[in-house]
C-alpha cells in the first residue's frame, strides 16, 4: 500500500511537471493563435530563438540564469514586432492555408538560420545550482528544476488570466478579436494592440523555450518536433481561453507519464489517443469558446 | 611561330584526354543522416569520410580516383534509405554502398546489394542480425552485443541487481538480451527492464521505475546524441547517482562530443565500448590532431567517425589491391581479409566468417581532465572480440 501511494505521488508530480514544461512552451501560442486567431504554426521559432538566447547570454555573456531568461523573453518579444510589422500583419484577414503556408515557410527558414550559426548539436544549459538537485517533501525527493517549472507556469497562468479577464488591455485585444471594425470605431489603436499582443505572446514562447530548455533539447529542428505538443495543448485545450491551455497540459503530461510509468509497453500513443477522444468528445476543445 | 603555339595547343589538348580517359573513378554511394534531429551523427560520419579521402589520396593506385555521393536520408527511416540505395545503385552506378547511420536503413537495403552485386560497407548501424542479410555486407562499426556481453559479465562481478532501460528498436534488444546473458550468466540478477520508445522527450518516467526497483546499477541503452542527454539528465535529476545507483551500458550513452551536454552528472559513469576519443594510443593521437586541424579546435570525432574513418580504410584497400578495377565478388573476398593495424580505435579485422568487425573492447569510466569531461578508458575487458551473437546462434 506504501508502495502504491508513493508511486501515485510520484506519477502525479512527474506528469504535472511535464505538463507544465509542455504549458510553458506552448502558453505563447494561446495569446497568438488562442486570443489573436492567428494560426502560428511557426510558434516554435519563437520558442527556440528563446532557447538560443538564453543559452548564449548564459556560455558566451556569463548571465545568470533569471536574467537570462529576462533577455530572452525581451529580446524575442522585440524581434517579433519587426516580424509583426514587416510579415504577419498583412495576413491578420488571410484565411487560415494562407496563414499557415506562410509560417510553415518561415519555419524552414529559422530552421536553415538556426543549422548555419549553431550547427546541429544540442545547445548545452547550464543551471544554477540552486536549482539543481533534489528538493525534499515529506520523505520524498523531487528534482528542484521541476519544482520551479510547476510554481513558475502557476504564476504565469494566474498573470495572464488577470490580464486578459480583469483589465483593460484584456477587454480591448478581447473586443478587437471578436470584431475589429467596431473596435477601431470606438477610438482602439487595434495595430498597435495588435502588435503588442503579439510581442507578448512571441515574448512568451522565448521564456518557455528558455525555461524548457534542460528538458525539451535546443537544436536547430526544435519548431518542427515541438510543433505537434504545442498544437496538441492550444487544440485540446480550447481556443480563445486562456485557462483552457493549462488544464489541457496537464491533463496531458498525467496522463503521458501514467502510461509511460505503469504501461511503457504501449510507447508513446496514450498521449495522442486522449487527444482524439477529447477532440471527439469536445471538438472546440476543453474550455472552447466557438462551436 | 603560330603554327607552333597550335600545334603544342593541340598537343598538350591529346595529352590532357588521355589522361582523363586513362583516369578511373570509382563511385561510393554514402547514405547518412545529415538533417532532422539526428543531422550530428550523419555530420560526424561525413567529416570522416572527407578527412580520409583528403589524407590518403596516395593510397590509390595511380589514375584511380574515388568520388563519394553523399545522400541524406533524414533519420532511422527504411522507405527513404531504401529508394536512395536503389538511386545510388541504378542512376549513379555506385560501386560500394557506404554508410547507414541506422539499423533499419541498412536492413532495408540490405536486399538491394544482393540483387545488384554492389558491396554495401557498413559504416554505423549496430545490430547484430544485418550482415547476415546479404552476402555483400560487411561491417566496421560495431555490434551492440560486442560490448553489452562483456559488460554484463564485468558488471556481474560488481553489481548483484541490476535494472535494464533500452530503447524499442533492433539495437536496444540487442543490448538488453546480451547484457542480460552476460550478468546472469555470472551470478546477478535482472530486478526489471523496460524498452522506451524511440521518440521520447521525456525519460523520467522510465527512470522513477527504475529507481523504484532500486537496483545497484542501471543498464541504459538510448541512441547515442540528445536521447542519450536526455536520460542522463533524468538520472540526474531523480538523485540516482546520489542514491548511489550507477549507470552502466554500451558507450553509446557517453558519447564523446555530448559530454559537455550532459554535464557533471555523467561524471563515474561506466561503459564498455571500442572507441573513445581520449584514448593516449598514437594512431588515435594522430587521428583526433587532424581532426582538430580540420574541423577546429571545439570539434571531437565520435566512434561514428571512426567507423566511418575505417570503413574508408578498407574501401581503399579493397580498390587498391585490385588496382582500380572492381568487381563485387573480388572485392569481398578482400574485404573479408581485411585488417588494419593503424585505426584510431586499436588494432581491427573483418572476421573472415561472418564479414564483421573484430576489435578490441574498454572499459571506460567518465572523468574529469583538465577541466573536460572525457571517457577515459582503464581497462581492456576483452581483445579481438567477434560478434557473440553470431557465436551464440551460429549464424553466418
Amino acid at each position: 500500500m506504501q508502495s502504491v501511494l508513493a508511486s501515485v505521488v510520484s506519477v502525479a508530480f512527474h506528469g504535472a511537471a511535464l505538463g507544465m514544461i509542455l504549458y510553458v512552451i506552448s502558453v505563447g501560442l494561446s495569446v497568438t493563435m488562442g486570443l489573436m486567431g492567428f494560426a502560428n504554426l511557426a510558434h516554435g521559432v519563437f520558442a527556440m530563438a528563446g532557447g538560443y538566447v538564453l543559452t548564449t547570454a548564459i556560455s558566451r555573456f556569463g548571465a545568470p540564469f533569471p536574467l537570462a531568461l529576462v533577455v530572452a523573453f525581451v529580446l524575442v518579444g522585440a524581434a517579433s514586432i519587426v516580424l509583426e510589422r514587416l510579415l504577419y500583419s498583412r495576413l491578420y484577414t488571410a484565411s487560415d492555408l494562407e496563414q499557415v503556408l506562410f509560417t510553415i515557410g518561415l519555419i524552414f527558414i529559422a530552421v536553415a538560420v538556426a543549422r548555419f550559426i549553431y550547427g546541429t548539436l544540442q545547445q548545452p544549459v547550464v543551471l544554477p545550482d540552486y536549482l539543481k538537485g533534489q528538493f525534499s517533501l515529506l520523505g520524498r525527493d523531487f528534482p528542484t528544476y521541476r519544482v520551479f517549472i510547476i510554481a513558475f507556469s502557476a504564476v504565469m497562468v494566474g498573470l495572464l488570466w488577470f490580464g486578459v479577464e480583469r483589465t483593460r488591455w484584456g477587454a480591448m485585444v478581447r473586443a478587437a478579436v471578436d470584431n475589429r471594425a467596431m473596435a477601431q470605431s470606438v477610438g482602439i489603436d487595434t495595430k498597435r494592440l495588435f502588435s503588442l499582443t503579439f510581442a507578448l505572446g512571441s515574448g512568451l514562447a522565448g521564456l518557455g523555450g528558455g525555461l524548457g530548455a534542460e528538458i525539451i533539447a535546443i537544436q536547430p529542428t526544435y519548431p518542427f518536433e515541438n510543433l505537434v505538443y504545442f498544437l496538441v495543448v492550444v487544440a485540446v485545450g480550447g481556443l480563445g481561453s486562456l485557462r483552457g491551455p493549462f488544464v489541457a497540459a496537464l491533463l496531458i503530461g498525467v496522463a503521458d507519464t501514467a502510461c509511460k510509468y505503469w504501461a511503457p509497453q504501449f510507447g508513446a500513443f496514450p498521449i495522442y489517443v486522449a487527444t482524439i477522444a477529447i477532440l471527439l468528445w469536445r471538438p472546440a476543445g476543453l474550455f472552447g469558446r466557438h462551436a | 611561330m603560330n603554327h607552333a603555339i597550335k600545334t603544342a595547343t593541340l598537343v598538350l589538348g591529346a595529352l590532357v584526354c588521355a589522361a582523363q580517359a586513362s583516369a578511373q573513378t570509382i563511385k561510393v554511394g554514402s547514405v547518412l543522416t545529415l538533417s532532422g534531429p539526428n543531422a550530428t551523427l550523419g555530420e560526424n560520419m561525413d567529416r570522416a569520410i572527407k578527412l580520409y579521402m583528403k589524407l590518403n589520396q596516395d593510397k590509390l593506385p595511380p589514375g584511380v580516383k574515388v568520388e563519394v555521393i553523399t545522400r541524406d536520408d533524414g533519420g532511422p527511416n527504411p522507405d527513404k534509405a531504401k529508394q536512395l540505395s536503389q538511386e545510388l545503385i541504378v542512376r549513379d552506378k555506385v560501386q560500394f554502398l557506404a554508410g547507414m547511420t541506422w539499423t533499419p536503413n541498412a536492413m532495408s537495403s540490405a536486399p538491394l546489394s544482393t540483387e545488384a552485386k554492389v558491396p554495401m560497407v557498413i559504416m554505423n548501424a549496430g545490430t547484430s542480425v544485418i550482415t547476415t542479410m546479404s552476402p555483400y555486407i560487411v561491417r566496421t562499426s560495431f555490434t551492440l552485443w560486442q560490448s553489452s556481453l562483456p559488460m554484463g559479465t564485468w558488471a556481474a562481478k560488481k553489481f548483484k541487481t541490476a535494472y535494464i532501460a533500452v530503447s524499442d528498436f533492433g539495437p536496444g534488444h540487442d543490448a538488453q538480451a546480451a547484457f542480460t546473458k552476460g550478468f546472469t550468466d555470472g551470478g546477478g540478477k535482472i530486478v526489471g527492464e523496460v524498452r522506451i520508445p524511440l521518440a521520447n522527450p521525456d525519460f523520467i518516467p522510465f527512470m522513477q521505475r527504475a529507481k523504484d526497483a532500486s537496483p545497484d546499477a542501471i543498464f541504459g541503452f538510448v541512441p547515442a546524441g540528445k536521447q542519450a542527454t536526455a536520460i542522463m539528465k533524468a538520472y540526474g535529476e531523480l538523485g540516482l547517482d546520489k542514491a548511489g545507483v550507477k549507470f552502466i551500458g554500451p558507450g553509446d550513452i557517453t558519447t564523446d562530443e555530448e559530454l559537455p551536454n550532459m554535464g557533471d552528472v555523467s561524471l563515474g559513469v561506466l561503459t564498455v565500448f571500442h572507441y573513445s576519443a581520449a584514448a593516449n594510443r598514437p594512431a588515435n593521437k594522430s587521428f583526433i590532431a587532424a581532426w582538430k586541424k580540420e574541423y577546429g579546435e571545439n570539434s571531437t570525432p565520435s566512434f561514428m567517425s571512426v567507423g566511418a574513418w575505417d570503413g574508408m580504410d578498407a574501401i581503399y584497400y579493397a580498390i587498391r589491391e585490385q588496382k582500380g578495377k572492381i568487381d563485387p565478388d573480388k572485392t569481398m573476398e578482400l574485404l573479408r581479409q581485411y585488417k588494419s593495424s593503424t585505426s584510431p580505435r586499436g588494432p581491427i579485422s573483418i572476421d573472415p566468417e561472418t564479414r564483421d568487425i573484430v576489435q578490441n573492447e574498454y572499459l571506460r569510466e567518465v572523468r574529469k581532465v583538465g577541466g573536460k569531461l572525457e571517457n577515459v578508458e582503464l581497462e581492456t575487458v576483452q581483445t579481438a572480440v567477434k560478434d557473440p551473437w553470431k557465436i551464440i546462434n551460429n549464424k553466418k
